[in-house]
């Protein structure tokens, strides 16, 4: 568990209940990015453990979304080092020196990170089914057969079985967005990241897609969401990070961040959206 | 809920109307519109009584020639030479929009350089310069550079000029096809390929499987512009010197028989059968490529 303190734990690997040691499943140390002049993010440090959901909550702009696009690469990262599963993301290290990594390394590494994004971005060119087998067949050399049947069980999943043959635009944002979950899990991802995954959506549709998310985190899923929804950070999160202006300003269990903030900025912050 | 019930003073729709009342209004009177279509309809009528009168149409030519058989034989040419360039141009404008967009430099630089010579230049002097292609290079080596040849080809005897035409007219249609295409795959909502990135798909899959095919939508319509205009620009092939087309066939007919104008009027008809075709392939794959955008505008 992450729950204690961001600081003095930089070091090794988490010890799981057999004794073995594995890495954390994510594992950021001081992690920098800048455009231009601005500086976006000022030295990330945390870690998420095996199965554990992790709530980045804070003002806009504040670079919740920056943050999460690092851990898959889609954003380089200008300082720090970010891992995955124990794998360093974006680079590999060769004699002490970092090498750039190949695009087509950097695209297997994504397989394993799945991604939800607020405008759900599902290809609208594409039935549902093509939306979530497209991925398996071209970039694991799945079977058109065994994809689509996995692609059934995800659809199911979330509730959607009905809606195989369907184009996204003929559904509603809430089954969209649940399209766009199964889709990112049908590379089997150790990880999924959420960047505000009901913020596009009407409020009656927002407990669906939560409902969703619960599941797989009860499923054992590790989870990063960036999100507004302060009852599910609550309710489903290990841990919640409170970022403000590119720092981790506070991190902690729920109850502790969001029930008792120790920062002014936290409460100020909590006033606003509670 | 209850506001409605409350409020005497609206009227009550009538019991047993089975409806509501149908608004019955006089319509609008347009006087402008019929000014404007009986003045219309007779400068047109004025027109063709001329046309059908004038003998300088000589209609009799017009009827004996509009199905001769050098004539169809032309249209049939023209045909081949607009699917075969525009074919070319599809293909040499999809690499060169591909490559303006590749995160490769070097490739970026061939693409610009393609497009500034080839949209630069006017397509009659591009296509002389590929009638003088067998008199700049004379023969093809092919073999290893500064190295052994394995065997060589004499210009003149490899390549005709039909195919130099096509050639000539496809590389320069290309240039224009890239920038359709260009345009229409950076309509692409970014999102788009982000999704794609993030589920691990490469540069070149993410283009192919899903830029490319939301990018047709937008690239179909001005290319049927430019097929229809490629049909029509076929007639410049004379440049290079290639005699067959439609309009060169109909120029060479009339210069024996001195009826230029109803031989023109033939050659016009024939293109305009040609368009009106492909207007129709263009409605058709527009509807194809709209598939799951309905809400984007199929029709149009
Ligand atoms: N590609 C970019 N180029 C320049 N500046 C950027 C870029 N992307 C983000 N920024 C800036 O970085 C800062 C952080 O952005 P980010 O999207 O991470 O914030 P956020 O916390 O996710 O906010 P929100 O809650 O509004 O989504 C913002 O000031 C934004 O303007
Ligand atoms: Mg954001």
């Amino acid at each position: 568990m992450t729950t204690e303190s961001t600081q003095g734990r930089a070091g090794g690997p988490t010890v799981d209940g057999g004794g073995a040691r594995v890495p954390d499943m994510v594992r950021a140390e001081n992690v920098w990015k800048n455009y231009g002049n601005l500086d976006v993010l000022k030295g990330i440090s945390l870690r998420v453990g095996r199965g554990e959901v992790l709530c980045l909550i804070g003002p806009s702009g504040s670079g919740k979304s920056t943050f999460l696009r690092c851990i898959n690469h889609l954003e380089k990262v200008n300082a720090g080092r970010l891992w995955v599963d124990g794998e360093l993301i974006g680079y590999r290290e060769r004699g002490g020196a970092l090498h750039e990594m190949h695009p087509k390394d950097a695209a297997r590494q994504r397989r394993n990170i799945g991604m939800v994004f607020q405008q759900f971005n599902l290809f609208p060119h594409m039935t549902v089914l093509d939306n979530i087998t497209c991925a398996p067949v071209l970039t694991t050399g799945a079977k058109k057969p065994q994809a689509q049947q996995r692609a059934r069980e995800l659809l199911d999943r979330v509730g959607l079985a009905d809606k195989a043959s369907a184009y996204p635009e003929q559904l509603s944002g809430g089954q969209q967005q649940r399209v766009a979950i199964a889709r990112a899990l049908a590379l089997s991802p150790k990880l999924m990241l959420f960047d505000e995954p009901t913020s596009a959506l009407d409020p009656e549709l927002v407990g669906e897609v939560l409902d969703v998310m619960r599941d797989l985190a009860d499923a054992g899923m590790t989870m990063v969401v960036v999100t507004h929804e302060m009852g599910f950070a609550r309710e489903v999160a290990d841990t919640v990070a409170f970022m403000d202006g590119g720092v981790v300003v506070e991190m902690g269990a729920p109850g502790d961040v969001i029930g008792n903030p120790q920062h002014g900025r936290t409460r100020a912050f909590l006033s606003k959206v509670l | 809920m209850s506001a409605v019930n409350v409020d005497a003073a609206s009227p009550a729709p009538v019991a047993g109307a089975g409806g509501p009342h149908r608004i019955d209004a006089i319509p609008l009177r347009h006087p402008g519109r019929w000014t404007a279509a009986v003045v219309l309809i007779i400068a047109v009528a004025l027109f063709l009584y001329g046309a059908a009168t004038n003998p300088a149409y000589s209609w009799d030519y017009y009827a004996k020639y509009i199905f001769d058989q050098r004539i169809s034989k032309a249209a049939t040419v023209t045909l081949e030479l607009t699917v075969l360039s525009m074919i070319l141009a599809i293909l040499v404008g999809v690499l060169m929009a591909v490559m303006r967009l590749s995160p490769n430099a070097v490739l970026r630089g061939v693409s610009w350089t393609y497009l500034w010579i080839f949209r630069g230049t006017p397509v009659y002097v591009q296509l002389v310069l590929w009638g003088l292609f067998a008199t700049i290079y004379k023969s093809i080596r092919v073999g290893i550079p500064f190295g052994p040849t394995f065997f060589t080809i004499t210009s003149a005897d490899a390549i005709s000029v039909f195919w130099l035409a096509v050639i000539g007219l496809g590389l320069n249609e290309a240039a224009y096809m890239a920038e359709i295409v260009r345009a229409g795959i950076i309509s692409v909502n970014h999102g788009q390929i982000e999704a794609a990135t993030a589920l691990g798909l490469t540069w070149w899959q993410t283009m192919r499987h899903i830029t490319l095919p939301q990018a047709m939508r937008i690239i179909i319509p001005p290319t049927g512009n430019e097929v229809i205009s490629m049909l029509k620009t076929t007639s410049l092939v004379t440049a290079v010197p290639f005699t067959m087309d439609l309009y060169t066939r109909s120029r060479d007919i009339s210069a024996e028989t001195f009826t230029p104008i109803p031989l023109l009027l033939v050659a016009s008809t024939w293109y305009l059968a040609f368009t009106s075709v492909l207007m129709v392939g263009q409605y058709f794959l527009e509807k194809h490529f709209a598939k799951g955008l309905r809400r984007a505008g199929a029709h149009g």
